[in-house]
């Protein structure tokens, strides 16, 4: 690997083919006009940004979600990251507002998101409400009803056609959920991550591991 | 006063003036003022201190977004580039085409130190092949010097900077002599894995290069060799040398390093500089022309005091450009005059020809034999223990496509980020719940990725010029950018996608997504791998170069460049460590003609 994580050139690159769509590069910033209908915040943290301080959803652009919609996307989250033995549910470590963070923000990913994930939330309700009862909410569903509907859209593939924008919302949302719990202490206690520590020297994979792969 | 504002230069006579504070402008001024020559530094960023501002230990949840790459920050919130990048505001570029294979993306960092802050730290010296390519195979440019010239500038760039890495004595492959690279890091198990299954395929797996200190410097011995008989400089290197830590083997290079265990120009070349007395560093200064006097050479340069919107002129008796390629190739086009018409040191119409980058493509898989493995730090150097260098020179003839490709791979139990636990339905089978944290669990550190980065030759197609109407707001016409890759190129991407496949597949992996058989499809965009080099190459005739063998401009003899930019090919090896041995070769040729009074 060079200067990026495979993650990071990826997204590099793919941030690179969206780029503007004008000729001339540089005259303003990114993401100008494509969203001209939203109201959300244009602004987002600059290029020279203080990298010390902690930021918090909400500290640097408007949040989005209503009440109604924290709880869905709260039963959600929860869904796809319940707690279990080893770590708490996704909302328990902020996902929700992170999630609310992510669909607030002024840049054109996501934007994108937003409309996917505020069109998803709004669906699960109407979904509810055809399936169970005219006035119930996706929250209001006990937990085996959310799961029949999570189970006919979480793999697009097998979706029935009419529910596939629904499958691609529920695959936006797994991600987003996960990237959102795994990035925190919790989450890379859950995973087993053991870096980011100080250390004087490198001993590289311990002979367990080399057993295991056959390579001791 | 090292670091000086812009009123100070006016009335200053320096010996040289060096035009950007990277790798080629970094090494330029710690060649020169070690030497005892004085220089200004113009930087066209801000002032940049790795010490205070490196964010290391921070982790995802305490940035927006998770640390995501966004248009403000393109290589993360945490990446080291606090200035400039894709896009600089009031500062376009223009592309003639917006198609991915006719797109040439400018990565323009500004701030002290460019893009060395940020960069991966992969130093890779050219082997004697790389420096005469035309005469093996009849496609584009020899060099004028050969490995033997610059094999001493690699040498002493490696004791400086700290390199590690080992001697595997593979074909085109240099190791260096004893004393100048530092231990390579312990491989990972994802190494270790691809190196037994790659070795099965007759694919070479040998230890990474790159400029992190995985032990002290030898201060008492190195200095000695960088500059022998000058006890001065020795002294100065030996304290510089000695505020660097050892690699604390976590964080990734890419924000930089506040004890200063990797190299930056700002952490290693400037201190030095800086500390001989000898150096003026003045930050948030565009150059955009080099001035004449009237005998013909140059006599300084005009820059914009970005701070204040002025312009200003500075002068000294030679001119060094380091500018970064395509923005030294801007100045000479912009340094019109009677005697130039169409540009400085332009009278062969070669300034910003033969633009190239590197062949990139990449393909991931996911590996069963490396899920749910014991728990331990993977953090390492955060890139390149081990590597692939290009392997197939015998077999030329048949690939299809003339010139290699090394190898940069990795895997491992990394910082989980954004793309942890994402996209692993075609694994899962589209899970939630929790079973989707097992499956997590499961698949996480069993990802390997494969980044090509190859060869690509110089092509009359590929090239930047001035746009006749477009000026960044300061009033300074703009470069249009012109791209074509040749099917050297894409088809060396193709045949990367194919091997990785094969290696995955090796290691019992599944690919992750296409394996793209179109390698029009599956090359990366120009500019986008970030080693832009050509735009005013050096050679042995003024009719067709910029330059001579010293990168000295054939048209005026005082103009130097010691940044990609005089390089007449690109190696499949990372260009930077090439950079800087050129500028201290460079640089001691200067210092050597204006000791005899030449220039």
């Amino acid at each position: 690997m060079d200067r990026r994580t495979t993650l990071k050139w990826v997204l590099a690159a793919a941030g690179a083919m969206a780029g503007p769509q004008r000729l001339v590069y540089g005259l303003e910033r990114a993401d100008s006009g494509a969203h001209a209908h939203d109201t959300s915040a244009t602004k987002g943290y600059g290029i020279d940004p203080d990298l010390s301080r902690v930021y918090k959803p909400g500290e640097l652009w408007p949040l989005t979600l209503t009440g109604p919609q924290r709880d869905t996307a709260r039963v959600l989250c929860d869904l796809i990251i319940p707690a279990d033995s080893s770590s708490p549910s996704a909302s328990e470590v902020g996902v929700v507002d992170f999630i609310d963070e992510w669909i607030s923000a002024p840049y054109s990913q996501q934007r994108q998101d937003r409309g996917t994930i505020l069109k998803g939330l709004a669906w699960l309700d109407t979904e509810a409400a055809l399936r169970y009862a005219p006035s119930t909410s996706f929250a209001a569903l006990t937990h085996e009803q959310q799961t029949a509907v999570c189970d006919d859209i979480c793999l697009l593939e097998k979706a029935k056609p009419p529910l596939a924008e629904a499958a691609n919302f529920f695959a936006r949302y797994r991600d987003l959920t996960a990237g959102g719990f795994y990035t925190t202490p919790q989450g890379r206690q859950d995973v087993r991550y053991v870096g980011n520590v100080p250390m004087t020297h490198f001993d590289g994979p311990p002979p367990e591991v080399l057993k295991k792969v056959g390579l001791a | 006063m090292p670091f000086i504002e812009s009123t100070a230069v006016h009335g200053k006579a320096y010996d040289v003036i060096v035009v950007g504070s990277g790798a080629g402008g970094g090494q330029s001024a710690y060649t020169l003022t070690l030497e005892g020559a004085s220089v200004l530094m113009l930087e066209a960023g801000r002032n940049y201190e790795p010490a205070r501002e490196t964010a290391m230990f921070q982790t995802p949840e305490l940035a927006p977004l998770r640390e995501v790459i966004t248009p403000d920050k393109p290589f993360g919130f945490y990446d080291a580039t606090v200035g400039g990048g894709w896009q600089v505001p009031g500062e376009p570029y223009v592309q003639t085409s917006n198609d991915d294979p006719g797109r040439f993306d400018w990565w323009r960092p500004r701030m002290l130190g460019g893009r060395t802050n940020h960069w991966g730290r992969i130093s890779l010296r050219n082997g004697s092949y790389d420096f005469k390519p035309h005469s093996r195979d009849g496609l584009g440019f020899d060099w004028p010097i050969s490995y033997e010239d610059m094999a001493p500038y690699y040498d002493k760039v490696e004791m400086l900077i700290g390199v590690y890495g080992a001697n595997d004595g593979l074909e085109n492959t240099p190791g260096s002599p004893p004393g100048c690279l530092l231990t390579p890091p312990k491989p990972l198990v994802s190494d270790l894995l691809i190196a037994d299954r790659s070795g099965k395929l007759g694919i070479p797996v040998i230890a990474g290069h790159r400029a992190v200190l995985t032990q002290a410097l030898d201060w008492k011995s190195l200095p000695a060799k960088l500059h022998p008989g000058n006890a001065t400089a020795q002294q100065l290197v030996a304290r510089s040398m000695q505020q660097r830590a050892p690699c604390l083997w976590a964080t990734p290079c890419g924000r930089g390093c506040s004890v200063s265990a990797n190299y930056q120009s700002v952490t290693v070349h400037i201190p030095p500089a800086l500390a001989s007395g000898k150096l003026d560093i003045l930050t948030d200064a565009m150059v955009y022309e080099i001035t004449l006097d009237k005998m013909g050479k140059a006599n300084g340069v005009s820059f914009v005091d970005k701070k204040t919107g002025r312009h200003r002129h500075a002068t000294a008796r030679v001119v060094v450009l380091a500018a970064s390629p395509c923005e030294s190739a801007r100045i000479l086009l912009n340094s019109k005059s009677a005697s130039f018409p169409n540009g400085l040191a332009n009278s062969s119409g070669k300034v910003g020809r033969y633009l190239m980058d590197t062949v990139g493509a990449d393909l991931q898989g996911q590996v069963p034999l490396l899920e749910n493995l014991p728990p331990h730090n993977e953090d390492g150097v955060s890139g390149l223990h081990m590597y692939t260098p290009w392997w197939l020179y015998k077999d030329a003839a048949k690939l299809g496509f003339a010139r290699g490709y090394h190898i940069e791979f990795g895997g491992g139990r990394k910082m989980p980020d954004m793309g942890t636990g994402a996209g692993l339905e075609w694994l899962t089978g589209g899970s939630y719940g929790r079973k989707f944290k097992q499956d997590v669990r499961r698949y996480y550190g069993s990802f390997v990725h494969f980044s090509g980065r190859g060869e690509m030759i110089p092509n009359e197609n590929s090239y930047c010029d001035i746009d006749p109407t477009v000026k960044d707001k300061w009033g300074i016409p703009v470069l249009r950018f012109h791209w074509q890759w040749s099917e050297h190129e894409t088809r060396q991407a193709a045949h990367m996608q194919a091997t990785f496949a094969r290696i995955i597949e090796a290691m019992g992996g599944r690919v992750s997504g296409e394996v793209q058989t179109d390698g029009a499809r599956a090359i990366h965009p120009g500019g986008s791998i970030i080693h832009e080099v050509g735009g005013a190459i050096m050679g042995e005739e003024a009719a067709r170069s910029v330059s001579n063998k010293w990168c000295q401009t054939w048209d005026v003899s005082n103009v130097f460049i010691t940044d990609g930019a005089p390089f007449p090919s690109n190696a499949d090896k990372n260009p930077t460590l090439t950079i800087m041995a050129n500028a201290w070769r460079v640089c001691d040729h200067i210092l050597e003609r204006m000791r005899r009074k030449e220039i």
